[in-house]
């Protein structure tokens, strides 16, 4: 029983680990797969170079980003079969076949695309280019689509019925399945998550070039595109939280209530907590700085409605309350200090000097990275929030594990740290380095040596005497400037 | 024809296009470390730069459609082969970020080719003996494995080991000799011809242990009437290797890949053959696995729609990427 506990704290661990990292990236490459189809598009449309500089200079980062979110990616597609069995072989007949659809219509397109859109430019023309960088992005956002709608059944399950052997079924209508309850409100405030932390690294990209040059022309535009969408986009992502936070509370009121800190039922009007600290083992928060009746106002738009608390809520079914508590609040802080950054710029705007004000371009990049801890911070608070069950009220995450001894997940679990820390780690650095060249006229694509499948037109190096034998020629560096 | 086997067809399909496209990309990853540091494999790694990532996806979608198709297979398979997944995965990892990475970071190119080589081999190793693993017999009880976790370790799953890094080599090869020219080419051909041979010998090794593995599937090959409809399978398979070898040797240039496509699909026949009806053998056929009649049609329609479009436009990637990769680029 002992043995068996560990194997499950361990697969669970080994699960949070690699999906928060696999996280990371399409949370990144969604936002910019569409940053660099209206980038190219701008382009095509007014003939200035500044966008296709840039759209090059964000070519690179690109595709690191996507390979790096393709291989953990994989990872995760075999992680429900390795380590959650007993779940795959029940929830298969229901969430599967989303999945199926998942690689089908979003995969194949992100991936088929993916060679034309970073080598093709010079084999196939500007139009059919431009198509296949608006492929790869329709598929980030299809992909979201699919996992997202089975990610969301997994919260509030419809449309299914119960097998003998125990196996969730679809039941008559898929539409019941795809559009569960959440997933709506899921999508809409995951993508809207997704372009915001695309938007806060392309602005924090910019205000450190701006802060090195401010004349830089596109550090300007790709500073500028990035404050429009922080001051435009965080308002209605707020909203969009809201509205889904609405929606958990009807569906999910103990996550809501985790949320909140609210132990205690409050039938007149529960007060907005602040801050505090959780005693899951006392039932209560301490050190609490609360406002009144403010929480029944956000949560049921009425001063004295009543609002129920954990108390109501058997222990066995409570998600634990700490890391809940906590998580949203990052969330929730990020998200008031991006509405900060982005009425601040507007009001640089207003004013003419949106590319003069350090300070401003000092907080946009300490900002750079706030959309992936908000990103991760809303994920731990929606997935530790219907803890303990897998799929919510009926299939626990205790029974849903696979039959592993705990050595060995032990072991998978240190070789993914040990990988993906290096492996992941090195590739940011990567990034970070692309980053840090100023963007400029001329800007490089995706350029692989001295050979490859890409030929920049113009730039031809000699044949060597003796090709493929003995090499005359070193490999250039490939971010060597012919231009 | 019922659904199920439909299904069936469906997933061996994607398996097959898996093993096909991204065996070639594993297979040059395999061999990479016998190319010359610099044109030599800047051209390898760049005539797949820009399709490995649609190669992969087949890798998804046979484990997705598995998961969805066949749910209780999916549900023992992976456990019963934990270790072996796990290094797959890690294996991909690796050969997938030295596409970009080794690019990057002239200083450590050395490294990350190393990457693209360790990670390969570690990946088709895996990859045969979880077939490997899958022949031999799953031990299940109720609808769980209930197995150790290093069951998968026999001398058999060694053999189909190394037959499939054998075999992606040879795909990788004969892939070279089409897509480059000059040395390079020359020396793709001289790997390619060695791969074949053990390829061959390996394949051959297989499909005997196969025989002795267990009376079922000995009964499959040797028992009448069904000897008189399998027999074909062999005879043509040793037709298409002598072929293959003749194509390397007078330095064909797209014939010796396309052989060994076939090789590989006259392969896969075979195992169909052996394995069938059961999709964990010894104990759970397809249709003890198949997902329910609702999920497989959902799904139909969704591969019947997707199904020829994904085709097209992945031929178009690779029409668009089409001839030599000479030196500067394809030409």
């Amino acid at each position: 029983m002992f043995d068996n506990l560990d194997a499950l704290l361990l697969a669970r661990i080994q699960f949070a680990f690699t999906v928060s990292f696999h996280f990371f990236f399409p949370a990144f490459s969604i936002g910019l797969a569409s940053y660099l189809a209206v980038l190219e598009g701008l382009w095509l449309k007014t003939g200035k170079s500044v966008y296709l500089d840039l759209f090059k200079y964000w070519l690179k980062i690109f595709a690191i980003a996507f390979a790096m979110g393709v291989v953990s990616g994989i990872v995760m597609s075999y992680q429900f079969g390795t380590n959650w069995s007993v779940f795959s072989d029940l929830a298969g007949p229901v969430i599967g076949p989303l999945m199926a659809y998942e690689v089908l219509t979003a995969f194949f397109l992100e991936a088929g695309f993916l060679g034309v859109m970073l080598f093709g430019m010079e084999k196939v023309g500007k139009k059919l280019h431009f198509a296949a960088t608006l492929m790869v992005a329709l598929g980030t956002f299809v992909s979201a689509f699919w996992i997202l709608s089975v990610n969301s059944w997994m919260q509030t399950p419809t449309g299914f019925e119960m097998g003998a052997n125990g196996q969730f079924l679809p039941g008559p209508s898929w539409w019941d399945i795809v559009f569960n309850p959440s997933f709506p409100y899921r999508l809409v405030h995951t993508v809207m998550a997704a372009y915001l932390t695309t938007a806060f690294v392309v602005g924090a990209v910019g205000a450190w070039h701006l802060l090195k040059d401010k004349a830089n022309p596109h550090a300007r535009t790709m500073f500028s595109m990035a404050m429009w969408m922080a001051a435009i986009v965080t308002p209605m992502q707020i909203f969009a939280g809201d509205m889904h936070g609405l929606n958990t509370l009807e569906h999910q009121p103990a996550k809501v209530m985790a949320m909140e800190g609210h132990f205690d039922s409050h039938p007149e009007g529960a007060p907005l907590i602040l801050f505090g600290i959780p005693d899951s083992e006392a039932k209560t928060v301490r050190y609490k700085i609360e406002i009144p009746k403010l929480s029944s106002l956000i949560l049921k738009h009425d001063l004295n409605a009543p609002l129920a608390g954990l108390d109501t809520i058997p222990d066995d079914r409570e998600p634990p309350v700490g890391v809940v508590f906590w998580s949203f609040r990052i969330m929730i802080a990020i998200g008031f200090a991006m509405l900060g950054i982005g009425l601040w710029s507007l009001w640089g705007r207003v004013r003419g000097r949106l590319y003069d004000m350090p300070w401003l371009h000092r907080a946009a990049l300490l900002m750079g990275p706030s959309g992936f801890a908000a990103v991760l911070a809303g994920w731990i608070t929606t997935e530790v929030g219907r803890q303990p069950f897998v799929i919510y009220g009926v299939l626990r995450t205790a029974d849903a594990a696979s039959p592993l001894a705990a050595p060995a997940v032990a072991a998978s679990l240190l070789a993914f740290v040990l990988v993906y820390f290096t492996v992941f780690g090195i590739g940011v650095w990567y990034v970070l380095k692309l980053m840090g060249k100023a963007p400029h006229a001329g800007e490089y694509g995706v350029k692989r040596g001295d050979v490859g499948p890409i030929r920049t037109a113009g730039i031809t190096p000699g044949p060597t005497q003796n090709p493929g034998g003995k090499d005359t020629l070193p490999a250039a560096k490939p971010e060597k400037e012919l231009v | 024809m019922d659904l199920t086997v439909i299904w069936a067809f469906i997933i061996a399909f994607a398996i097959f296009a898996y093993v096909v496209m991204d065996g070639f990309d594993l297979g040059i990853g395999i061999l990479f470390p016998t190319f010359r540091v610099g044109q030599g494999r800047n051209r390898a790694m760049n005539s797949i730069a820009p399709v490995w990532d649609g190669n992969e996806t087949w890798l998804v979608l046979g484990g997705g459609g598995l998961f969805a198709a066949f749910p209780l297979a999916y549900a023992v398979i992976l456990p019963a082969t934990y270790p072996l997944v796990i290094a797959m995965l890690l294996g991909l990892v690796f050969r997938g970020v030295a596409f970009e990475y080794r690019w990057r970071d002239a200083a450590h190119q050395n490294f990350w080719d190393f990457a693209f080589f360790g990670g390969s081999l570690v990946a088709a190793m895996a990859q045969g003996m979880i077939l490997g693993a899958l022949l031999q017999g799953i031990d299940v009880e109720g609808r769980a494995y209930s197995g150790r976790w290093l069951d998968w370790l026999t001398p058999y799953t060694l053999l189909t080991g190394l037959g499939t890094v054998a075999g992606y080599a040879l795909l990788g090869s004969t892939w070279l000799i089409w897509k480059l020219d000059g040395g390079v080419q020359r020396h793709a051909r001289y790997v390619a011809r060695r791969a074949a041979i053990a390829t061959i010998v390996l394949m051959g090794a297989v499909s005997l242990y196969n025989i002795a593995l267990n009376a079922e599937y000995a009964s499959h090959w040797l028992s009448a009437p069904e000897i008189y409809y399998v027999a074909p399978v062999p005879i043509i398979t040793a037709i298409i290797a002598i072929s293959m070898l003749r194509a390397i040797t007078k330095e064909r240039n797209s014939k010796p890949f396309w052989l060994a496509i076939a090789l590989f699909f006259l392969g896969m026949a075979g195992l169909g053959v052996t394995i069938f009806p059961y999709v964990v053998p010894p104990g759970i056929t397809i249709w003890d696995a198949a997902a329910p009649e609702r999920s497989q049609i959902f799904m139909l329609v969704g591969v019947a729609i997707t199904m020829p479009l994904i085709i097209a436009y992945t031929a178009w990637a690779y029409w668009v990427f089409r001839g030599k990769v000479g030196e500067d680029g394809y030409h």
